[in-house]
């Protein structure tokens, strides 16, 4: 016989959308269950975002030592390294198993209970889950979509084998020989990025005219830079058009070419997740390939909520997060409403981009003003001076509306760029707070000051 | 230049404190001489103080709600000559009014403000005039800029901040700007959906007369338990005389119900002397008194006042329509003097068109009886072969129950019946 529970919200799916929003659901005193079908964390935690952050920082390492068997300006003399990959790939999976376990942790402290298994979904109030301990019928209140997305495959290179998605590349126990890389986006180029600092022979194939194509050229050009230093070769203008015996075949402007690969990542992007769980049924209004939602986070369906990727892009987990938190509080009877200015996004390629609000759009009412890494004392004693920093404001109110940063570990600074178009900040405001001495900060305020006609470092 | 101290005036009667119920300045404000600097309450009246000295306010002596002896600091004041406080306050280095804030940085080009677009700026609902500027219209379609916690806070208290203009840089809102959005109440700003639940409240304090209103109820009604009797009467008769009246008035006032109501009741209580009176419990005496003042409770903008109609018995209609009009004029223009605040003897509370079918009221301390008026009406009546239209109305009276016993309310009330039934009884002499 079918167990019976019943609940006030169910969320579909423990990512960072899921977890989050079961977890404030839960203190927010709501009768709650999440069903997840694999490890809670979702592609975040156990194949997206930290397992590659992991990687990047252990190539990174190895990086850095390999430089030290050579001469270098710092005067360090050391012996050749070696990776043992797979010692690499434990560390991080240690990583992953303390997040998860954490997760799972705070779920059962919220008082959420977590449904192992598939959902599928009935109808808007009712989700079957084939757990381990026999099937599960819930019956809910409110549902909420929070399943996510998976790596776009594309027809001509299926996954499988040496084709790999970005989930197969973040568990290699083995540096491959020759890596090719279809797609040029932020994914490919982390993953390329690292692999290449491991000692692999890495070539990005990116149908668009230059990598990251949703960025400026500005702001790409020191990534470009540093990707032909680390030896890594792009193809722009390109199409990969199969690979079979070790040899990808790629069409560029010049013909077509043969690249030999040992393994071939595709990242081309990510697809949300609408299919396999009974979604279908439903019939809910869709947005293209997402599901339709409004300020609230509501489907066309009363009562069913979508939260993350399957909503749209940006596919980010801070995104997803906020929507977690913001349908849980809506669910609780709380007047919420999706009012985020900004949504920051970060590239952690070497260097690294953040982007947050709008980009120079060559309108006559836009100001720029960017200030280099170069003219910056702590970027110099980090021996990495590429890169700047560049705020993008109302000539008229000078409010700012968007701050751009490409460098060395300007990720960190991705939250007080989010701080100031949240607070509505004027680019005075950032000029007049006080930066930290020496920091890559400071950056932001010469920068805000450039824009005022008034810096002092260059 | 000397600093000099503002006391509390003497104000008469013998009052030895009054609460502070508003303050008209603040520090670093210039005051001229004869300008009002504060509000003060005694026992009824409020009083106004003006300024001694034409100057600047260094400081204030109390807060409002306060209660404050006579004779004690009020505030401080900076003027020309000399001062009259102790010298350590002259030695003080007296604050300058504060200079306004300079730019130290002159705007570049690209910064200079836009000239506000006329439409935008003045149809938005918070904009404060002198507080502040916004330095340019928000665009049309843009989102309002606040920070997270007023727009949360906006949210909840149901305000739609694209409905508010911002005083800080670019047109940010903030809690300043919105607090003055909540401080103009419901309706300031466009609400959302009327289906959201709100959050919050509002403290306010009961100070000034809404404090003396409150001690003066729960006095009455604690200490005295209240007989209500509730009584219709048929006053087509003295509506009738009402309106022949007024029709033959030449210039005199014109006559509402009240007079009448005001000479039926001086009249009932040369039958009924006990209903005239105060009755001082904690001595055990019931004071009768010859003269009949008579309270009207009059609503004004601030809350209830009870002027006094002096010698009622001896006011012949339109003299008393006079004077009840200009005590209720003074009433709510708060010019009325302490004198016709106090003193009255029995009480008579009328809402007019509001006055309902009957109501409960509550006797003005240290008084025996209150006279409620309620609506009149024209309604279907049986004269004993068939309903005729007759303008009806009720009264309700309310009386201390421990000096007065339920057969002489009800005797009373019915002798009020009979005399506004009989108008013409009100104005003949009584055998």
């Amino acid at each position: 016989m079918m167990k019976r529970e019943t609940c006030k919200v169910l969320v579909i799916g423990a990512g960072p959308g899921g977890y989050v929003c079961a977890i404030r659901a839960g203190q927010l005193g709501l009768d709650t269950i999440v069903v997840e079908e694999k490890t809670p964390g979702g592609t975040c935690l156990n194949v997206g975002c930290i397992p590659s952050k992991a990687l990047i920082h252990a190539a990174e390492e190895f990086h850095i030592a390999t430089r030290f068997a050579a001469p270098n300006d710092l005067g360090i003399t050391a012996s050749a390294p070696e990776i043992d990959l797979g010692q690499t790939m434990a560390w991080k999976d240690g990583i992953v198993k303390r997040l998860t376990g954490g997760v799972g942790g705070l779920l059962k402290k919220a008082k959420v209970r977590t449904v192992y298994g598939r959902a599928n979904l009935i109808d808007g109030k009712t989700v079957d889950v084939d757990s381990p301990d026999g099937p599960v019928r819930i019956s809910a209140e409110n549902i909420v979509i929070a399943t996510g997305s998976r790596p776009q495959a594309i027809p001509t290179l299926p996954f499988g084998g040496d084709i790999l998605s970005s989930t197969e590349a973040l568990s290699l126990t083995r540096v491959p020989g020759r890596l090719s890389i279809v797609g040029g986006g932020y994914i490919g180029l982390e993953i390329g990025t690292a692999m290449a600092k491991l000692g692999a022979k890495v070539t990005v194939v990116e149908a668009a005219s230059r990598i990251l194509p949703q960025y400026d050229a500005d702001l790409t050009r020191p990534v470009l830079k540093r990707l032909e230093h680390l030896g890594v070769t792009v193809l722009a203008d390109a199409r990969a058009d199969g690979h079979s015996d070790g040899v990808l075949t790629v069409t560029t402007a010049e013909g077509q070419t043969a690249i030999p690969s040992d393994k071939n990542l595709v990242t081309v992007g990510r697809a949300p997740v609408t299919d396999g769980f009974g979604l279908e049924g439903l019939g809910l209004t869709m947005t293209g390939r997402f599901v339709d939602v409004d300020a609230q986070c509501r489907t066309s369906m009363q009562g069913v909520y979508a939260i993350g990727d399957v909503t749209g892009d940006p596919m980010l987990a801070h995104r997803a997060m906020a929507q977690g938190t913001l349908v849980a509080e809506v669910i609780a009877g709380e007047s919420r409403s999706w009012d985020k200015r900004a949504i920051p996004a970060v590239c952690f390629t070497d260097p690294e981009i953040v982007t947050v609000g709008s980009l120079p759009d060559g309108s006559t009412n836009q100001a720029v003003a960017m200030f280099p890494f170069a003219g910056n004392g702590r970027a110099m004693t980090l021996g990495r001076d590429d890169g700047f920093v560049r705020v993008v404001f109302d000539k008229t109110t000078e409010l700012v509306t968007g701050i751009q940063a490409v460098g060395v570990g300007v990720s960190e600074m991705a939250g007080e760029f989010a701080l100031a178009l949240e607070m509505a900040a004027t680019v005075t405001d950032i000029a007049e707070t006080i930066h930290a001495h020496p920091t890559l900060g400071e950056t932001v305020q010469e920068a805000a000051l450039k824009g005022l006609g008034r810096a002092l470092h260059i | 230049m000397a600093i000099s101290e503002i006391r509390i005036p003497d104000v008469g009667e013998g009052v030895a404190q009054v609460e502070l119920v508003e303050w008209q300045v603040k520090p670093g404000d210039t005051v001229r001489e004869d300008d009002v600097l504060a509000a003060v309450m005694t026992d009824k009246a409020t009083v106004e103080i003006p300024s001694l000295f034409t100057g600047t306010v260094v400081e204030l002596g109390a807060e409002v709600g306060e209660t404050v002896a006579v004779g004690s600091t009020l505030l401080t004041i900076e003027h020309d000559g000399e001062g009259n406080t102790a010298a350590p306050a002259q030695e003080a280095e007296p604050p300058a009014p504060e200079p306004a804030p300079a730019p130290s940085v002159q705007p570049v080009e690209a910064t200079k403000p836009a000239p506000a677009k006329s439409g935008a700026a003045t149809q938005a609902v918070g904009s404060v005039g002198s507080v502040g500027s916004a330095r340019a219209p928000r665009a049309e379609g843009g989102q309002p800029l606040a920070s997270p916690s007023v727009r949360k806070r906006a949210r909840d208290g149901g305000i739609d901040l694209r409905q508010v203009a911002g005083t800080g840089p670019a047109g940010r809102i903030s809690h300043d700007d919105l607090d003055a959005v909540f401080e103009r109440g419901p309706g300031a700003a466009p609400q959302g959906p009327a289906s959201r639940r709100r959050e919050g409240g509002e403290d306010i304090r009961v100070i000034g007369l809404r404090r003396k209103i409150s001690d003066r109820m729960s006095l009455a009604n604690t200490r005295i338990p209240h007989i209500t009797v509730i009584e219709e009467i048929d006053v087509t008769a003295v509506e009738d005389l009402r309106a022949a009246m007024n029709a033959d008035k030449g210039d005199k006032p014109k006559l509402t119900m009240l007079p009448f109501i005001a000479a039926a009741l001086a009249r009932a209580v040369q039958t009924h002397p006990e209903m005239n009176a105060h009755f001082d419990d904690d001595a055990g005496v019931v004071h009768r008194s010859n003269p009949v003042h008579i309270g009207i409770a009059t609503m004004t903008d601030n809350g209830l006042i009870v002027p006094v109609l002096r010698h009622a018995e001896a006011l012949g209609p339109f003299a008393a329509a006079a004077e009840i009009a200009r005590l209720a004029d003074a009433a709510r223009t708060g010019k009325a003097t302490r004198h016709e605040l106090t003193g009255s003897t029995i009480t008579i509370t009328s809402l007019g068109p509001l006055g309902a079918l009957a109501t409960t009221p509550i006797i003005n301390h240290p008084e025996v009886a209150i006279l409620g008026v309620n609506k009149m009406s024209v309604r279907p009546m049986w004269d004993g072969q068939q309903f005729v239209p007759r303008k009806m109305m009720n009264i309700s009276a309310s009386f201390d129950h421990r000096v007065v016993d339920g057969w002489d309310a009800a005797s009373f009330v019915a002798l009020m019946k009979k005399l506004l039934e009989n108008p013409a009884m009100i104005f003949m002499e009584s055998e």
